[in-house]
């Protein structure tokens, strides 16, 4: 079985952001690989344990990225196409669903696609499920179970909605994104770090995916970012005084009286 | 192109999700900004008396594909259904809930429309006749706003988060029968789990009782289980507590979690850590009951209570019971 994960590097989720001119501030920010993108990637890895066969990184992102990629690589995963020119970034979700399509187009045949759920920076849940529409495959997005049956070319997943979850199935090749719970990601073995900068690691531009510039990155995209503002500020916190039972009582008649939410 | 807002106003099993409502009251006043009006579309199985309750809520007109092949949502088929729509009445502005269903379909039907999709928005207004967005990005530690410049200008709207009108009881709207498109259904949903037990979903909640690792266990979810049913509330949950294996995965709220935006938002035994706040700090009011006076939450909490949570929410829900019986 071969699988392709898409792999994006975001800011640490412990990153404080700071907003200054209408821009985030990049100094001083740590990148990590997105934590849904490790459980995509544990589940191509799993599903490779059990029926055989490549899993394949597609990473679009700066030359920075490479780092966070080696260790998708060092957590097991074959080889690395990175899509790291600089026409690709900046892109909205549509431009890089579009460039990750291109270049998936170019890597033969596969069975399945894994992206995260969503990318805890942009927060758009949006790349994985373009990226089955645009390649024309069917998709289930936010799974938190998967059984394939590699010979029926087929999967059956759970994914959550409110209140329960959708049993969905569908034939393979398709894009599956991941949510928490899917699995536990495991850490890359020390032999595993050691393997990884010896796999193959390719850095692909414009001409490799077949795109022009203007179809890809900020040139390519259908959004404009217009301002970035801080959020706005809650007002400072307030101790209610008192014995726990007292202050409790308290609570309760200012969510009445004064917050007016019950 | 048009001057209207289209509105999908999802449901399911005949019942409208209020994120719905929400747009409608929000699509007309971007409609009269543009010039145009508000409409709406439904799609499923079913749907006899909807389009009422949608007019009641300033839809002007309303396209409805009611097909048994759409009982159940299908991301192909809902996303050809509106594309097909959208190309016959070319809307200036297309709104989806940012719900399960809405954060499933809009990214597909973008792509297929070939447009830009502004996710999980928290404010929309019209400026220089263009739609601007307001989302929060880096999990709300920051906001951006955002022009489309492709037609429909489309948005999630994160449910919650804008305000509905009172309902016109008189009004009505003209009602427009559209095909289903159907060819194409390679996923199928072929059932629905561990729906109707009850429980109120934290993501469509109105108040949310949370626990944390403070509760020490899987007994410990207990008061704060009580203190939910005496308020009619949804049970929340750090991750702490999820990865610990005391309540799943459903109820955690965060940045891994759900983001939630309640009317209040009752704290137990949370520290408040920036992956918890997250997913809770846009919350209208919020509790927190921490032993901790130095706890993080304490700084983002309109009320604190600083004590052991067994003793403060059991005595918290006796006084709501008081308050709210009178
Ligand atoms: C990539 C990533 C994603 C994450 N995503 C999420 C997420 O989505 N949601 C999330 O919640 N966390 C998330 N986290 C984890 C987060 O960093 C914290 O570890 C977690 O929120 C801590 O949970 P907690 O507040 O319950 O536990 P703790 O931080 O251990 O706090 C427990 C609190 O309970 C108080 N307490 C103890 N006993 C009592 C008592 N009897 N009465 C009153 N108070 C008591 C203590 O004073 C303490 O403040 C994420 C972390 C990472 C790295
Ligand atoms: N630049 C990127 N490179 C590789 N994969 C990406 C990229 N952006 C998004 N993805 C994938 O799409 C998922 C959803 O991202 P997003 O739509 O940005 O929230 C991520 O979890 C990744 O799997």
């Amino acid at each position: 079985m071969n699988s392709i994960v898409c792999l994006k590097e975001v800011p640490d989720t412990e990153a404080r952001i700071e907003v200054r001119d209408g821009k985030v501030v990049e100094e001083g920010i740590q990148y990590v690989v997105n934590p849904y993108d490790e459980f995509a990637l544990e589940e191509a890895l799993k599903w490779q344990e059990q029926n055989g066969g490549k899993v394949t990184l597609v990473s679009l992102g700066p030359e920075r990225a490479r780092e966070s990629i080696l260790k998708g690589l060092a957590m097991g995963a074959d080889e690395v196409y990175h899509l790291s020119a600089e026409a690709f970034q900046n892109g909205d979700s549509y431009a890089t669903a579009k460039a990750l399509a291109a270049a998936i187009s170019k890597l033969g045949e596969y069975d399945a696609i894994f992206c995260g759920r969503q990318a805890v920076d942009d927060d758009n849940a949006a790349v994985g499920i373009m990226l089955a529409e645009i390649l024309d495959l069917p998709h289930v997005s936010v799974v938190s179970r998967l059984e394939i049956d590699i010979d029926a070319k087929s999967a059956k997943a759970r994914r959550d909605i409110e209140g329960g979850q959708e049993v969905v199935e569908l034939p393979l090749p398709a894009v599956i994104t991941a949510q928490k719970g899917l699995n536990e990601p495991r850490y890359p073995s020390f032999r595993g770090i050691r393997q990884a900068r010896q796999k193959p690691f390719v850095q692909w531009g414009l001409e490799d995916v077949g795109l022009a510039a203007d179809e890809v990155g900020a040139a390519g995209s259908k959004l404009e970012i217009v301002a970035v503002l801080p959020p706005p500020e809650r007002p400072a916190g307030r101790i209610i005084e008192g014995e726990p039972d007292e202050a409790a009582r308290k609570v309760v008649h200012l969510l009445r009286d004064e917050a007016k939410v019950i | 192109m048009g001057n209207n807002v289209l509105v999908f106003a999802e449901q399911r099993d005949g019942i409208l999700k209020k994120v719905a409502y929400e747009m409608l009251t929000a699509g007309a006043k971007l409609a009269a900004d543009l010039g145009g009006s508000v409409e709406a579309v439904l799609v499923g199985s079913g749907l006899d008396g909807l389009p009422d309750m949608l007019a009641q809520y300033g839809a002007t007109k309303v396209y409805v594909a009611d097909d048994p092949a759409l009982g159940l949502y299908s991301s192909e088929a809902y996303t050809d259904t509106l594309a097909a729509l959208a190309g016959q009445v070319e809307p200036a502005v297309l709104l989806v809930g940012a719900t399960a269903m809405g954060r499933d379909l809009a990214p597909r039907l973008a792509a297929c429309l070939g447009v830009g999709l502004a996710s999980d928005c928290t404010a929309l207004e019209i400026d220089g006749g263009q739609l601007l967005a307001t989302r929060p990005i880096f999990a709300g530690k920051a906001l951006a706003q955002i022009k489309l410049n492709s037609n429909p200008q489309m948005a999630t709207v994160r449910p919650n988060v804008l305000a509905v009108q009172e309902p016109d009881p008189g009004a009505s709207a003209t009602v427009e029968p559209i095909g289903a498109v159907t060819a194409q259904m390679r996923a199928r949903v072929v059932e629905i789990a561990g729906a109707g037990e009850g429980e109120i979903d934290v993501a469509e909640a109105d108040i949310i009782v949370s626990g944390g690792r403070g509760v020490g266990g899987p007994d410990g979810f207990e008061p704060i289980r009580h203190l939910a049913k005496t308020l009619g509330a949804a049970v929340g949950a750090s991750r702490a507590a999820v990865d610990a294996g005391w309540i799943e995965h459903a109820h955690q709220v965060g940045q891994t979690g759900k983001t939630v935006t309640p009317n209040l938002y009752i704290a137990c035994g949370i520290s408040g850590a920036i992956q918890h706040l997250a997913g809770m700090k846009t919350s209208k009011v919020i509790v927190a009951v921490n032993k901790d006076p130095e706890a993080p939450i304490f700084k983002l909490a309109n009320y604190g209570i600083v004590g052991d949570l067994f003793q403060v929410v059991p005595a918290m829900e006796e006084e709501f019971k008081k308050v709210l019986a009178e």
